[in-house]
């Protein structure tokens, strides 16, 4: 079991003939991914890497059954890849780029927000490495071999910060179910809580590694979120605890503003919620291993 | 990105904003042709001289002037311009003043605050205002909250005409008469419209005044924008005052890669942003402080890398250096070969740590071991950071 994405995943690739499409791509099929087409709009009809292309994301689903796709559009046009997926009714959209204009965001924002009855789009992303299910199912831009199938669910605003922990994970022989990269951004898909939420009612993961930065209040919304509805353990870490305030720090969210969203109150928080949180990056793995029971 | 408050009242004025009259000047002879030009256009000889720098508390370090006739306006113009203005903004050495507004006097009756500001935990636009003008408005969010009102907007409906006129009726307008109320309405919706048009990423207004005369008026304006839409935004790229930037920092960014200056003295050069965080965050753990905050990013060629390697030891304070990879894309390698090929381009007169880990780490390794580099090789962060925090030296908080 995992969640989210597993051997089942049909995935179609928006921006498959492009340099960053064709590259990951080629790496996702030789982990196992089953990816069942592209879409790159007026080269529909041809073929790339043998994957049939189509001209929109409601012909790709139609032909081919895909129930999930990954984008890697340039950032100026992204926000409107990620809508045609949502109005293509996709399960799930997973967002790679980085850059895309906030206002752009919160018009994807609204649109996923009205969205009513079952059949509703998770985003992951955007400005995100992705998801994997490990041995089963890989959607972006991480390495795969570092992943170890197991029990650990790992969820990040990160990308190499997750290897980081995915890597410590694997050395101590602890897999992972899944791992999700929520993204950097201000405005974004699902945000800690919604993973935490999917990880809680997994019965195969059997604790979770939460990594969190510096802006925003997301890590306290998930203290609060873990400490009421989580019987799962979790182990966490928050970036930033050097950073200089009003400074954004690579990540367009990643910035302390008005004196809001520091690390200090981050984990503060979150110790407050009886979560244990690592002191250092290196100790993202044994910290994990020290909450097991 | 940050502009000066002289341009961000120009793009508010094209918008519909009502602002004071005025004019920018870069030498005293344009100021004091500035200065008589807005006495001209006003029949009034109250002109008021601001010095143009990024930094707020403008007024408190002696940058703001508020002269009463020609003689005492072209005195402030020459005590300003070129002074070295501190505030609690720009650090014990303040910054150089080069730039000047000159603008109208206004008669204010009242004071207030208004600004568009992103709620990133709801996904929208919070147009919030307060009766508290002129404060900081994060000392009112914390002391008096229930001064400050909100209207939440809609993406796709922007501010209602009804939200509009709830924060002008909160704000005590009815007072000052009906026609104030819809001016003050029209403001909000314009200044919406603005932050909306222009892609911002804050536009605050502080004070937003009621003049004598019942005239709704933005008296200081502050804009910053979406550094992620200037793609579409040619015309604001060009308002960019590189006078205001760190030069290292505009280095970097012509080469695509994310560099914060910080007070320390060991350079970090780490792939991804979460990654470089807590490479600093490990550094200051063992006694150290990082001298700054660089992401070469997933897909950094060996020419990013030679690049980064080159603005890290252009920094006088770098005592030692960290390189710390996680090669996922990017493969351990190429920073290798990245890092041999700077050493040898810049040299290498201080301590590197290098840690590699990820895709090709036996290879990276190998590169580095046989370059006959000084390349002192860590096993993990913590080894690393060790190791560079013993080399450079431990520095006090």
């Amino acid at each position: 079991m995992s969640i989210l994405v597993n051997k089942n995943t049909r995935l179609l690739v928006q921006g498959l003939t492009g340099k960053n499409g064709t590259f990951h791509t080629e790496k996702a099929v030789e982990y196992g991914t089953n990816v069942v087409g592209g879409v790159t709009p007026g080269k529909g009809g041809s073929t790339h890497l043998n994957l049939p292309v189509f001209d929109t994301v409601n012909e790709a689903v139609k032909q081919t059954g895909a129930n999930a796709s990954v984008i890697y559009v340039p950032a100026a046009i992204a926000a409107d890849s990620i809508v045609e997926a949502i109005l293509a009714g996709l399960e799930l959209v997973v967002c790679i780029t980085e850059g895309i204009p906030v206002l752009d965001m919160l018009k994807v924002r609204r649109l996923l927000d009205s969205q009513t009855g079952l059949k509703r789009t998770r985003l992951i992303g955007p400005n995100c490495p992705g998801i994997i299910t490990p041995g089963e199912c890989k959607i972006g831009i991480m390495p795969g071999y570092i992943h170890k199938q197991g029990h650990i669910g790992v969820v990040s605003r990160s990308g190499t910060l997750t290897y980081e922990g995915v890597h410590q994970l694997s050395q101590l022989g602890l897999g992972q179910s899944t791992c999700v990269g929520i993204g950097g951004d201000p405005v974004k898909g699902m945000d800690f809580i919604d993973v935490l939420e999917l990880f809680e009612r997994d019965p195969d993961t059997h604790a979770v590694l939460m990594m969190g930065e510096i802006g925003g209040s997301s890590e306290e919304d998930a203290a609060a979120y873990i400490k009421r509805h989580m019987s799962k353990p979790v182990a966490a870490f928050i970036a930033g605890q050097t950073a200089p305030p009003g400074r954004r720090m690579g990540h367009a969210g990643a910035i302390i503003a008005g004196g809001k969203g520091t690390a200090a109150d981050k984990i503060t928080a979150l110790q407050a919620a009886g979560i244990a949180v690592a002191k250092t990056p290196a100790e993202l793995g044994v910290t994990l291993q020290s909450v097991l029971k | 990105m940050n502009i000066h408050e002289y341009q961000a009242k120009e793009l508010l004025r094209k918008k519909g904003l009502p602002v004071p009259i005025g004019k920018a000047a870069f030498t005293q002879d344009e100021a004091e042709r500035a200065a008589a030009w807005v006495r001209n256009e006003t029949g009034n000889p109250l002109v008021v001289v601001k010095a143009q720098i990024h930094a707020g508390g403008r007024g408190k370090g002696g940058g703001v002037k508020v002269t009463k006739n020609e003689a005492d306006c072209t005195a402030a113009i020459r005590k300003i311009l070129g002074m070295q203005l501190v505030t609690h903004q720009t650090g014990p050495e303040g910054k150089k003043v080069g730039r000047l507004l000159l603008e109208q006097g206004v008669d204010i009756a009242k004071e207030f605050y208004a600004a568009v500001v992103l709620d990133r935990q709801k996904g929208r636009l919070v147009l919030m205002v307060s009766t508290e003008g002129g404060m900081d408005i994060e000392e009112v969010a914390a002391h008096q909250p229930e001064k400050i009102f909100k209207a939440v907007l809609d993406p796709i409906l922007g501010l209602a005409a009804c939200q509009a006129r709830e924060v002008a009726f909160a704000l005590g307008l009815k007072s000052a008469g009906m026609e104030v109320v819809n001016a003050a309405c029209k403001f909000f919706a314009t200044l919406v419209r603005a932050y909306q048009e222009l892609d911002c990423s804050l536009l605050e207004v502080n004070p937003l005044v009621l003049t004598k005369q019942g005239q709704i008026m933005a008296l200081d304006a502050k804009v910053n924008f979406d550094d992620n839409a200037l793609i579409r935004h040619a015309d604001i790229e060009e308002l960019r005052d590189l006078e205001e930037e760190e030069p290292a920092e505009t280095e970097a960014k012509k080469f695509d890669l994310s560099y914060v200056k910080l007070t320390g003295n060991i350079g970090c050069m780490v792939n991804g942003a979460g990654l470089a965080m807590s490479t600093m965050d490990i550094i200051r753990f063992y006694g150290g402080m990082p001298a700054n905050f660089l992401d070469v990013g997933g897909g950094a060629t060996a020419e990013k890398v030679t690049a980064a390697f080159k603005i890290i030891t252009a920094d006088p304070a770098v005592r030692g250096i960290f390189i710390n990879i996680f090669g996922g894309i990017m493969k351990c390698d190429t920073i290798a070969k990245g890092v041999i090929t700077a050493v040898k381009e810049v040299g290498l007169k201080v301590p590197l740590v290098v840690r590699l880990e990820g895709t090709n780490v036996e290879l990276g390794k190998q590169i580095l071991a046989e370059s006959g580099l000084n390349v002192v090789a860590a096993s993990d962060m913590a080894d690393g950071a060790k190791k560079i925090v013993a080399l450079a030296g431990q520095v006090a908080a």
